[in-house]
């Protein structure tokens, strides 16, 4: 590789870990950061191959997103390693985690090293993946932790579905302590929720669709809490979405258990009458909740008690989606509307800019121990350009995801992508934008 | 020979567990069956000291190395020995423990050697019938004669128990060999770690004494002895552990893992073995770390002392009546 230096400069630099946001400039280096501050270039033009005027945009550390489905292999008809990394680059992700629910699913050294292969053929967006809790996703026999652990998997989860038996979850909480790994746990109390279609509720009794009970999801994060305390155990809450696990899972932070939990925009942005009229690209696993749940889950943003912000990125193609709601599959693609939409955070004033950041970057990288999330000298340049007051409407017609099932198409929202960085190479350019 | 009137009698009726014994009765038995270790490997007649007396071996769970050990130690001591196994006897037929404790106590037998894969089965045998009760394994609670002859084993080899570090590897939670070794090395002043993933670690394994880790490199690290057991099959496929290939891999001893240890640690199995498993065949195999077939010649002996020490008062009587 050729000798190559760029220096993005004129540019709002944002790096939640550090805190810093401020005007400066970033030098990057054959594909990593040499340096970056408010200071650097001040006195002048650098000696570069490159310039890139920012024009006064946000710089952050490309977007790190904890839960995406890839779908290959198995539903390439749904999506693909192409047309996910394409999405991740236009929503501006440089690193993705994916779930174990292939087919088959990842739940042995091949097909962890199945996914790292793919990655470094595409040398796009950074791709991790996490092992299967249990042999084939059935909660019945523990995968091979450390060898899975050894061959890159970065955490284990049983994907959109919970650890269901008590003695199971006790054994994986235990054994991952030798390793010490983290668990992610769909949290879903499934004899409860198994025959559900969305949020139980006065909307659910007026469709007449069969209810995904509010206290299902408390009772099984309740239960793995004292999982968590008697077992030392790392253990993460994929989605929370309901008053009460919120509540729950504060006051454990607070007794100092070694508990995480995210959500997805979806959860902060809509409630469940986006379901009304039976749409089914608001059908999602976990369901819409109610609005009080909705502002439970916008202030549990801004205390710090929900720690990150992923895509849940759930590619369907139609034919699952246009379906009576009761049949159709539970998903929403969010890799290309995962910044946009968290912005609203941001603008109305629920968060600073820098904290919607770091819920997006800094803080799942250091939960899965990731590199990148951060602005560092001498660490990768995997970098998102992006405006954060541009006013544009969402369509779904410009996704580079190949399935397209988004409950925000048409949406009006301020705040867009303009480049997208992965090793200082540029992935991603929205129009207008020359990088 | 030593002279049965020189030592002082064992202080117990029974052998069930090693947990209640103090230093000076293990010393004893201990000492016995160095003196009946050293016999053994004289081609000499057999004893007469238990001559007309009779043991029972009642195992309800199968067992070759440990039955048999006990039979020939009885054999070598002139007594009588009956094998009962669990498979040909009428327990197959729905008769309850107690019920066979009493029918078997009115055979007047005067020693029962006792397994069962109920933990406190022995000790509640032992309540119901009038002849000394050795335990040789009750569920997951004690194997006293294991513990024992491991500790002959290491005694013999290093010439101490105290001021030793002992690495016990494995699944502890399942293991009567575990509480039995703990028990007994703890008692004899050695410092006890265990070693195992989390969930072969029994509840509160801090507050057995020990100290406990998941990692062999670290548990291992500076011992003197790494004591490994058994992981039965049924345990290895995804319930305790995901597979015998991960177990091998990050508990299983090999000479990488057996490197942290001193370098002239000594290694030892209980056996069966699972070569492959938790043990690796060129280590169980060598001649200068593995004690392994060392701890089956004391086995023997160990149990010859028990069987002794505890017909003493039976055999001081019988003199006294024939004098």
């Amino acid at each position: 590789m050729a000798h190559s230096r760029i220096a993005y400069m004129n540019a709002r630099l944002l790096d939640p870990a550090s805190g810093l946001d401020a005007t400066g400039a970033v030098l990057v280096e054959d594909g990593v950061i040499a340096d970056f501050g408010p200071n650097l270039f001040k006195s002048g033009a650098p000696s570069v191959d490159k310039v890139v005027d920012c024009k006064g945009l946000c710089l952050a550390p490309g977007l790190v997103d904890m839960r995406v489905q890839i779908r290959e292999p198995g539903d390439e008809h749904k999506g693909t390693y192409e047309t996910a990394t394409d999405a991740a680059s236009a929503g501006g992700v440089t690193t993705m985690v994916t779930l174990p629910k292939t087919n088959p699913v990842i739940d042995d050294e091949a097909g962890v090293r199945y996914v790292a292969r793919r990655a470094r053929q595409l040398k796009r967006t950074k791709i991790h993946s996490y092992g299967a809790i249990t042999r084939n996703l059935e909660g019945k026999e523990l995968t091979e932790f450390g060898m899975l652990s050894e061959a890159g998997a970065v955490a284990f989860t049983d994907a959109t579905k919970a650890v269901a038996n008590a003695g199971v979850m006790r054994r994986a909480l235990s054994y991952s302590t030798a390793f010490d790994l983290l668990l992610v746990q769909h949290a879903e109390e499934p004899s409860l929720a198994s025959s559900g279609a969305m949020n139980g509720g006065e909307l659910a009794s007026r469709l007449g669709l069969p209810a995904i009970p509010r206290l299902s999801e408390v009772m099984m994060v309740e239960r793995d809490l004292r999982l968590v305390e008697m077992t030392g155990a790392r253990y993460h809450a994929a989605i929370i979405t309901t008053r009460e696990s919120i509540d729950v899972i504060r006051r454990a932070k607070r007794q100092g258990l070694p508990v995480t939990c995210g959500t997805a925009p979806h959860y902060f942005a809509l409630n469940e009458t986006a379901v009304g009229d039976y749409r089914t690209f608001a059908k999602v696993s976990p369901p819409l909740r109610d609005e009080m749940d909705r502002r439970a889950v916008v202030e549990a943003l801004a205390d710090g008690t929900i720690d990150v912000i992923n895509s849940d990125h759930a590619p369907h193609d139609a034919e699952s989606k246009r379906l009576p709601f009761n049949q159709a599959a539970f998903g929403i693609v969010g890799l290309e509307t995962l910044l946009t939409i968290s912005l609203e955070l941001y603008h109305n004033g629920h968060l600073s800019l820098l904290d919607v950041i770091g819920c997006l970057t800094s803080k799942p990288a250091d939960l899965l121990k990731l590199s990148g999330g951060k602005l560092k000298i001498g660490g990768a340049a995997d970098l998102v350009i992006f405006d954060p007051d541009l006013p544009w409407q969402i369509s779904e017609s410009d996704f580079k995801s190949k399935s397209k099932n988004t409950p925000f198409d048409k949406r009006p929202v301020q705040g867009k992508v303009k480049a997208t960085i992965v090793d200082g190479r540029v992935l991603y350019k929205d129009k207008g934008f020359s990088a | 020979m030593t002279d049965i009137h020189d030592s002082t009698l064992f202080p117990h009726p029974h052998l069930l567990g090693i947990e209640g014994l103090s230093p000076q009765d293990i010393t004893q038995i201990l000492d016995l069956a160095d003196h009946y270790a050293e016999r053994n490997r004289q081609r000499k007649p057999k004893l007469t000291r238990m001559n007309g007396l009779n043991v029972i071996n009642l195992f309800f769970e199968n067992s070759t190395r440990t039955s048999t050990s006990f039979e020939l130690a009885g054999k070598r001591l002139g007594a009588d020995v009956i094998n009962m196994m669990a498979s040909s006897s009428s327990i197959k037929k729905g008769e309850t423990l107690i019920d066979t404790a009493m029918t078997l106590n009115a055979m007047h037998p005067d020693v029962l050697v006792v397994r069962n894969g109920e933990s406190g089965s022995v000790k509640l045998l032992s309540e119901k019938v009038k002849c000394a009760v050795i335990n040789a394994g009750d569920g997951q609670h004690e194997h006293p004669t294991q513990a024992l002859l491991d500790a002959l084993t290491i005694r013999r080899r290093v010439g101490r128990l105290n001021n030793l570090t002992v690495a016990i590897c494995g699944d502890i939670a399942h293991s009567r060999v575990a509480r039995s070794n703990i028990h007994l090395l703890h008692t004899m002043g050695a410092r006890v770690r265990i070693v195992a993933p989390p969930t072969l670690l029994p509840g509160a394994s801090d507050r057995l004494g020990v100290e406990v880790y998941t990692d062999m490199r670290e548990g291992l690290k500076d011992c003197d002895i790494v004591m490994m057991l058994r992981l039965q099959l049924e345990r290895m496929q995804g319930s305790y552990v995901p597979s015998t290939r991960e177990y091998f891999r990050f508990f299983g001893l090999d000479q990488e893992k057996l490197s942290y240890a001193k370098p002239d640690a000594l290694v030892m199995h209980p056996g069966p073995m699972n070569r492959g498993v938790e043990i690796d065949a060129d280590i169980a195999d060598h001649v200068d770390r593995s004690a392994i077939l060392d701890q089956v010649e004391m086995g023997v002996a160990v149990r010859m002392a028990c069987l002794d020490l505890l017909t003493r008062p039976i055999q001081i009587k019988d003199e006294e009546k024939g004098a």
